[in-house]
């Protein structure tokens, strides 16, 4: 006999779905089959099922092969490095859950740590921007009920957010858009022609990196002002019928992605982005709002700010946290080879990180918690594997319009295995005692 | 006769790249999905090659061989797309002009025929790049 367990959600992108079916054999050992999730999703929750698992810490050795060691010797190594080190850095933090998260930011303070999560290649300069000049936004379930206006500036839900659309954006009906797509409007900017501005009424093939000079174009015609006959490769005609499309709508959205934060500008595109949606807001409702990567990047940086005052990029190794993006920030701190070590959790620079700042980890004591084999773990002394957060443990997370969503826990991990969380409290504990903390 | 061209270089997210990462790091299907350049029918013309063939793209940053793919969504002029990964970051801009993320989006880039050359696997490739001793 099975079990089918519902309403699990998906600990894979911030759209977090609440909605999925989740087979499980009778003991509740193994995940048999996933219903109503992506694919990416559904690989999320299989993979944990992988015959090839590693389950036990490793430490890379001087010949170059890995040794299996215990989880003691893992807390024991990680606490001597984070104790010896001058400025340790603790990266990642946006694919596990608040509690471990809470957990890490003790052990930063404890080492005087500097520390950061994803937004850091992410939507780190969205994060300077509404410093800047804040950030007028909803919940996406307002969006479903609302939105007649839909914009997506520099991401592609299609490929990276795959249900938002039909959990959210365009397709549902909800109660004051109750022909679905039918009541909405889509405007689509990227510089590719994407599978989702296959799908708009309406796709500005921006030129890359020049979109700040369309948004600004877009807030002239707002205006009624003169406008250049091109603006970024798109003709005044044509961001003029966008204005008019924009506001004469009831309740609009702006989606923006890594398209803006990541192309040159970077955190100036993004104010120029929130800019328009202020001037949207003379003509009608407009909102604004960061599609935002990993399922809980939004409660790491909810965490950060609660905790020390600012969403990422914290430097702790004065023994007060201090926030300056340029200086405090992790690839910069890589590349400046600032940092004498690196512990790494719910996340993979090695991967994802320009190789000038991955070179860096490979020659300092480091350690990477991550359930999966990845670069970072491959260059990595040692090895963590954990439970799959979502999928083996449960815990708090936060969907990319700020709604913390608790996750649910499946499926039991293989034998002996810890959570993130648990892994922390050891390594906290250990660490207490080396510098002699009550 | 191959040519050299120069190209402006986006990464970014697809979901085959998407499931791969999920579905693990050190399996060829990530090479298969992330270890890829997205071409435009007239890059290809103006290159001379065939479309699944090798290429070196180098940038003032590095270089890299991976597979050059016909565009999936496209067309879009004058730029080149690599999905997100150890072969894109092999190449792109780590300045970050003081906001602490770097230019992964909007670098300029050459492309030429590397038909003989082997494509590492992710974990492999940045293992090579930083030196690190591997069996």
């Amino acid at each position: 006999m099975t079990k089918t367990i519902t309403d699990v959600i998906c600990p894979f992108c911030g759209t977090l779905c609440d909605d999925l079916e989740v087979v499980v054999s009778d003991d509740g050992k193994q995940l048999l089959e996933v219903y109503n999730s992506c694919v990416i999703g559904t690989e999320k929750f299989l993979h944990s099922q992988a015959k090839d698992r590693v389950t036990r810490p490793r430490m890379h050795q001087e010949d170059g092969s890995w040794k299996e060691v215990s989880y003691d010797e893992a807390v024991e190594y990680t606490a001597q490095m984070l104790a010896k080190a001058k400025k340790p850095l603790m990266f990642g933090w946006s694919s596990t859950n608040c509690e471990a998260q809470s957990v890490g930011n003790e052990i930063a303070e404890i080492s005087k740590a500097c520390c950061d999560n994803t937004a850091a290649t992410c939507h780190g300069t969205t994060l300077i921007a509404v410093q800047d000049i804040g950030l007028p936004s909803c919940t996406l379930g307002e969006i479903k009920n609302r939105a007649d206006r839909v914009v997506f500036w520099g991401c592609n839900p299609a490929h990276a957010h795959p249900r938002h659309m039909s959990r959210y954006s365009i397709f549902p009906r909800g109660f004051f858009t109750g022909k679905g797509q039918m009541s909405r409007k889509l405007i689509v900017v990227d510089p590719r022609c994407t599978d989702t501005a296959k799908m708009a009424d309406m796709h500005l093939q921006v030129e890359q990196g020049r979109d700040y000079e369309l948004l600004d174009a877009l807030r002239v015609a707002l205006k009624g002002e003169w406008l250049p006959d091109v603006v970024a490769g798109i003709p005044a005609e044509k961001i003029r019928e966008a204005a008019d499309t924009l506001k004469s709508g009831r309740f609009g959205i702006i989606f923006f992605g890594m398209g803006v934060t990541q192309s040159l500008s970077k955190n100036h595109n993004i104010d120029g982005a929130i800019a328009l949606t202020k001037d949207l807001n003379e003509h009608t409702k407009f909102s604004i709002m960061p599609m935002r990567g990993h399922y809980n990047v939004t409660g790491s940086g909810e965490v950060f700010a609660w905790q020390f005052g600012f969403p990422f990029s914290v430097d702790l190794t004065r023994g007060f946290p201090r926030y300056n993006p340029g200086d405090t920030s992790t690839i910069d701190l890589l590349t400046r080879g600032e940092l004498d070590a690196m512990f790494t959790i719910g996340s993979d620079p090695g991967a994802h990180f320009p190789i000038s700042a991955v070179k860096p980890i490979a020659n300092m004591p480091s350690v990477c918690v991550d359930p999966h084999l990845t670069p970072t773990s491959g260059v990595s002394k040692l090895h963590v594997p954990v439970a799959f957060n979502g999928v083996e443990c449960g815990g708090n997370c936060y969907r990319m319009d700020n709604v913390p969503i608790d996750c649910r826990k499946v499926v039991e991990p293989p034998e002996g295995m810890l959570t993130d969380e648990q892994f922390l409290i050891k390594v906290r504990d250990r660490l207490k005692q080396l510098k002699g903390v009550a | 006769m191959t040519e050299k061209i120069t190209i402006n270089l986006i990464s970014g997210r697809t979901i085959q790249q998407g499931v791969a990462i999920e579905g693990g790091k050190e399996k060829p299907l990530y090479r298969t999905a992330a270890g890829i350049i997205e071409l435009d029918p007239e890059d290809f013309k103006r290159l001379g090659i065939w479309k699944n063939t090798n290429v070196r793209v180098t940038s003032p940053h590095g270089n890299v061989v991976v597979k050059a793919m016909a565009t999936s969504q496209g067309p879009h002029p004058g730029v080149a797309f690599i999905p997100m990964g150890p072969w894109a970051n092999s190449i792109i801009d780590p300045n970050t002009y003081s906001t602490g993320m770097p230019t992964f989006k909007g670098v300029p880039v050459t492309i030429e025929a590397a038909a003989s050359e082997p494509i590492l696997l992710g974990i492999e490739l940045v293992q090579k790049l930083c030196g690190v001793k591997t069996e």
